[in-house]
């Protein structure tokens, strides 16, 4: 395998210094899929994402497409919602994408409102997305004045208003139901399902279809050449191209747009055009291939390509885009017990397996970590992880209202299956080996 | 008598108008008054209170679930240093202890002369570029312990006062972005929602006396 000559869809302007204004964009085919879709049907646009078998990419890849059919069918009041709390730890493609292209996000919205017939849509944007928020609601004035937002765009008869929103720094607030809550002005609390989707009951308890911004950033490009030229590309369910967000310890990390399916996590990592291999005289030990809420991989699964179900049937996940390379100086004990301690941290304290036993879990990983471990922690370890999601399976049983507790066990079980030994050194040595 | 000063109440106002319930503005709202006070001072959560339509107190259990909105005072820079998995990996936890002993702080504490608070960070989305540090939110690039003894020289000095703005994660929009939604536009939506919520309450009150 290899990289492919694929289209870049959503990063084709990102290397000029002025991608992210009006004028740029305008000069580079901006707003002409708008202009395109205005022309047609709202059911003969969102016929073309459907066509497009656009899976969402914020994490948990649903198709598009088969989410906006979930609206009820002539309802009088809906929200469109583009989900741009980018928090998932080592995952920085949408804060890219905001900063340096906030139109083409922007055209993605107009399009998917024209086609869900929706004339209020939010885009929730991360609050450490300073200049992300600066540039994007200068992208909506900007799209104001050149007639793309507002009442009647483009002459079409058509009406749709763009609120850009802050968050305020939780990372619950990613999952949709949380951010609904948050753009409400509440704590940003998961909502209780079912409903599994806020096409039935969203914002204000209306109508609301809630959709990432990398995926919204994909639609004006599907307008423009077709749902069919799209689902071309990648193979089986895995249709585009997508962002990875490659970092930890490779020689150049970034976010790469790659064709799905067609490029392996071994050129993604080692390609001198994409990761160029380990930092440094060290090898590979581990990585993590979508994000912290997926279990790990080891150096045997690098032939296995990006791909939705490819990677699901390998017993994790692609989850958003975020691969973690972990190298042979890594300590595996300290790196589960960080990533257990953010999920400690921002457990949203509703449901208590995720609320207590995420603390009582970080506190069993420091103590190994700092050599006050015991060898029977790494029983415990597991039988906590079994409380919060039963069989440690994958994909995880659920005892919470969200994922954010099924998630938790992913990388402690990963280590203890993978790296056995390693935490049997910090107890039996009484501190970490790395040190 | 408001808190919030002019400036700062107008745009309030502005943001206010733009959502549909009045609550939604309560987190954009929280960072304004942020910009102007550096944390939530109790008389500013009254207002923003009294802006959206909800007790004080209301706003204090949302403020106090949002890692970006302080309660507490804060120091003139808050300097979060990332530690999550990808900045781990770059010496995170090195670069950490680095800030404590260099401004005499633990994470979560603040100088005493009040010009820095030092915040462990969860993951910030820029992770091609360790160790991650945000000044006051704003991006401070990939840091090691000797770029960061210069930073905290520089910000010191007030060589960084450009790039690195007060508090308020919306100052900059505030200050160089306008805030244009189309004035007619919303007013006709706010319109049309009441409308289909009338027809919504009427066609359930029919329901209900069907079944009665």
């Amino acid at each position: 395998m290899a990289i492919t000559d694929a289209p870049k869809i959503v990063t084709a302007r990102l290397d000029h210094d002025d991608s992210y204004t009006l004028e740029r964009y305008l000069a580079t085919g901006g707003y002409d899929g708008l202009r395109k879709a205005l022309t047609m049907t709202p059911e003969a646009v969102a016929a073309e994402v459907d066509a497009a078998s656009l899976l969402g990419r914020g994490g948990a890849g649903f198709p598009a497409g088969r989410k906006w059919s979930l609206l009820p069918a002539k309802a009088p009041l809906t929200y469109l919602v583009i989900n741009g709390d980018e928090s998932e730890p080592a995952t920085f493609k949408d804060h890219m994408l905001l900063e340096g292209d906030p139109h083409q996000i922007l055209e993605g919205v107009l399009i998917s409102a024209y086609a869900l017939q929706v004339s209020q849509a939010f885009i929730y944007i991360r609050g450490e997305f300073a200049v992300g928020l600066e540039r994007m609601q200068q992208a909506v004035n900007d799209a104001y004045a050149h007639g793309a937002v507002g009442a009647n765009i483009f002459d079409s008869g058509f009406s749709v208003d763009v609120v850009v929103h802050p968050g305020a720094g939780a990372y619950i607030c990613g999952e949709e139901t949380a951010l609904l809550e948050s753009l409400e002005g509440k704590r940003g609390f998961p909502r209780i399902k079912p409903p599994y989707f806020p096409a039935a009951i969203g914002l204000y308890g209306e109508p609301t279809v809630v959709n990432n911004v990398e995926t919204m950033a994909n639609i004006p490009w599907i307008v423009n050449n077709g749902g069919a030229a799209f689902a071309a590309l990648g193979a089986g369910r895995s249709a585009g191209t997508r962002l990875f967000a490659l970092a930890g310890n490779v020689r150049k990390p970034g976010n790469y747009e790659l064709e799905m399916v067609k490029t392996t996590f071994r050129d993604l990592i080692y390609s001198p055009l994409l990761g160029g291999g380990i930092r440094g005289t060290n090898t590979l030990k581990a990585f993590i291939p979508g994000g912290v809420s997926a279990p790990w991989f080891g150096p045997d699964q690098v032939e296995l390509p990006l791909g939705q179900d490819e990677v699901g049937d390998a017993g994790s996940m692609l989850g958003s885009g975020s691969i973690v390379v972990m190298d042979s100086a890594t300590c595996m004990v300290r790196a589960a017990w960080r990533i257990t301690k953010f999920f400690s941290r921002e457990s949203c304290g509703q449901c208590t397996p995720c609320r207590e036993g995420s603390g009582w879990l970080e506190r069993i990983m420091y103590r190994i970590e700092s050599g006050d471990g015991r060898e029977e922690d790494l029983d415990l370890l597991m039988d906590l992880c079994d409380n919060i999601s039963p069989g440690v399976a994958w994909p995880p049983q659920q005892t919470t209202i969200c994922v954010l507790g099924p998630s938790i066990p992913s990388s402690i079980a990963s280590g203890i299956r993978m790296f056995r030994d390693e935490f049997l050194v910090h107890v039996k040595e009484g501190g970490c080996p790395f040190d | 008598m408001s808190h919030l000063n002019a400036e700062i109440r107008q745009r309030a106002e502005a943001l206010v108008a733009l959502y549909p319930e009045r609550r939604s503005a309560l987190i954009p709202l929280c960072h304004l008054a942020q910009e102007q006070d550096g944390w939530l001072r109790p008389e500013a959560i009254s207002e923003i209170g009294e802006i959206c339509g909800v007790t004080a107190a209301e706003v204090k259990g949302t403020a106090t679930f949002y890692d970006m909105l302080h309660t507490e005072p804060v120091g003139k820079y808050v300097v979060a240093v990332c530690t999550n998995i990808a900045c781990l990996l770059g010496g995170a936890l090195e670069l950490l202890e680095h800030a404590e002993s260099r401004l005499g702080v633990r994470a979560g504490g603040t100088t005493p002369d009040g010009v820095f608070t030092l915040h462990e960070a969860e993951c910030l989305a820029d992770c091609d570029k360790t160790v991650c540090v945000q000044v006051n939110h704003r991006y401070v690039g990939g840091q090691t312990p000797e770029t960061f003894d210069a930073l905290v020289d520089d910000l010191r000095a007030g060589r960084l006062d450009e790039t690195v703005p007060p508090h308020g994660t919306l100052v900059r929009v505030r200050r160089s972005v306008g805030l244009q939604a189309d004035r007619a536009s919303i007013a006709a939506e706010r319109a049309r929602e009441a409308e289909a919520k009338a027809a919504r309450a009427a066609a359930t009150a029919g329901a209900g006396e069907n079944k009665a």
